[in-house]
């Protein structure tokens, strides 16, 4: 047998594994209660970015490589200095933080918030928001106009920081 | 959406600053300009070795009774008064007032002192993990990513500079991240150098009209900086070390 023959029968097995797991599961949804980790559920990412906005790439393939583009741009702009906001962190804080009903910003990495549900459910554990601010601070510079950052306190004299007040980009 | 007028504002406060910058150049209209002294770096393009940051501290013209550049390295970069577990020997300090004595005279200067970015730095020579770094334009940083908080380098340094996080923080800024069991120290406010900024320390003491510290590229040898040091004396502090610092003083 060919090696490719090989790869396709154990991927075929694999799918196949797929596809019918699903289903048991929903076959004995009424027993779920009583097995181990039932309440392991998943529960949707909070969604609060307006309709009109778009992810800074398709969101598909934010989905399967959001963290090899963070990741990446990490590296650039801490040895190499490289500004550009469209993977920087703070853009993605910037437009998936959620609002509480009184209008304050939730933490994105707390419980259910953007940067979590899906890491809980897939048991993905991620350091950054031990250092990195987890709620927006300073309004967006992601577009054409200014490549990068302007920075608050960059102006002439001691203006105070401009924080974000705006609502623009939470519902 | 208000957010838009936001944004516009601050892209223009940015392009004002620009022109300022090019206030030596020859303007043929508003906003046109014949010649524009130092092109700041795209936002996509690396730092390189053509430019040398460094500052120059002239202590004849910093006030003993001033800490105006410690309180605004503060603001900027969110420390001190964020620990609140820590002792007073734990907490970070990026810069600090440092009184020094002669002892014959009786003579008192005051300076600031913080990291003096080396040329040769004993914090990159020592760190297991490269974390500790030197930028192509001589910026010397920790990459809190890849620290495992060792603290060689501060056993290292020769100048006290850095300080080591005991605390889990919370709010910090997001252009400058700080956490729990990593190093840190002076960045030379990277995050406004990269955007054709001056430190905050230096436009602070310039705000309150001491100018004792002068900010700019030591391989150009036509900004402020340079010509202040070819026109004065100036030193390393341990110039003993070899170190070749990019922070330089005066009057010491
Ligand atoms: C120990 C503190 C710390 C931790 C933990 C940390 N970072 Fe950072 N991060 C920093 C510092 C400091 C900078 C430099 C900030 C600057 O120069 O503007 C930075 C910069 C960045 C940048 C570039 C600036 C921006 O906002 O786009 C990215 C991207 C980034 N980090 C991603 C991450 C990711 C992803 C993680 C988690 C896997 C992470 N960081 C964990 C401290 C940390
Ligand atoms: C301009 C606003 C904006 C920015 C900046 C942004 N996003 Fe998004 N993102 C969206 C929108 C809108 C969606 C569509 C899903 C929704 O409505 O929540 C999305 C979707 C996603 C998804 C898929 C979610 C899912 O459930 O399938 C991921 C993952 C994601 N973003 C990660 C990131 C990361 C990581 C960054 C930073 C590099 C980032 N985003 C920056 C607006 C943004
Ligand atoms: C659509 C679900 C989803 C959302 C929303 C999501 N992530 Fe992830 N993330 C994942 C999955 C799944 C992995 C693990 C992928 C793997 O290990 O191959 C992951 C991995 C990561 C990693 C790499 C962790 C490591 O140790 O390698 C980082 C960093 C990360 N995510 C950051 C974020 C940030 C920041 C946000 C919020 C802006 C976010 N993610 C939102 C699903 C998501």
């Amino acid at each position: 047998m060919t090696y490719a023959t090989v790869a396709s029968r154990v991927s075929g097995l694999l799918l196949s594994a797929l596809l019918i797991l699903p289903l048991a599961v929903s076959a004995e949804e009424e027993e779920a209660e009583n097995l181990p980790f039932s309440d392991l559920t998943m529960t949707e990412p909070e969604r609060h970015v307006s309709a009109t906005e778009e992810c800074v790439a398709p969101e598909a393939e934010m989905r399967r490589n959001h963290m090899k583009f963070i990741l990446h741009q990490r590296d650039e702009t801490m040895h190499r200095g490289i500004r550009t906001r469209r993977h920087s962190l703070e853009e993605c804080v910037n437009c998936h933080a959620a609002k509480n009903d009184q209008g304050e910003y939730i933490p994105v990495n707390a419980e259910n918030q953007f940067c979590s549900s899906c890491h809980t459910y897939a048991a993905v554990n991620i350091d950054c928001f031990q250092c990195h601010a987890t709620k927006p601070v300073r309004a967006s510079s992601l577009d054409g106009r200014s490549a990068s950052a302007p920075h608050p306190s960059a102006g002439p004299g001691n203006e105070p920081h401009p924080f974000l007040v705006s609502e623009g980009n939470a519902q | 959406m208000s957010d838009t007028s936001n944004r516009i504002d601050s892209s223009r406060r940015a392009f004002l600053n620009k022109a300022g910058a090019a206030a030596g150049a020859a303007a043929i209209a508003p906003g046109v300009f014949l010649t524009t002294p130092a092109v700041a770096r795209p936002a996509d393009q690396p730092v390189t070795s053509d430019k040398r940051w460094g500052i120059l501290v002239d202590t004849n013209k910093c006030a003993s009774n001033c800490d105006a550049c410690v309180t605004a390295c503060k603001d900027e970069n969110g420390w001190g008064s964020t620990e609140h577990h820590s002792s007073q020997e734990q907490q970070s300090q990026w810069i600090r007032k440092v009184e020094i004595r002669n002892k014959s005279t009786g003579f008192v200067a005051t300076l600031p002192l913080m990291c003096q970015h080396c040329e040769h730095p004993p914090c990159v020579d020592v760190c297991p993990t490269g974390a500790s770094f030197k930028r192509a334009d001589g910026i010397v940083l920790v990459d809190k990513h890849i620290c495992i908080g060792c603290r060689y380098c501060m056993m290292a340094c020769p100048y006290k500079a850095r300080s080591f996080i005991h605390e889990d923080l919370e709010d910090q800024l997001p252009w400058a991240p700080r956490g729990k069991g990593t190093v840190e120290s002076c960045t030379m406010c990277v995050q406004r150098v990269d955007n054709d900024g001056t430190p905050a320390c230096v436009e602070a003491c310039s705000a309150e009209n001491h100018n004792a510290l002068v900010f700019g590229d030591l391989n150009d040898e036509n900004s402020e900086i340079s010509r202040e040091l070819a026109r004065a004396e100036s030193i390393e502090l341990r110039a003993d070390l070899a170190l070749n610092t990019g922070v330089r003083y005066r009057g010491i």
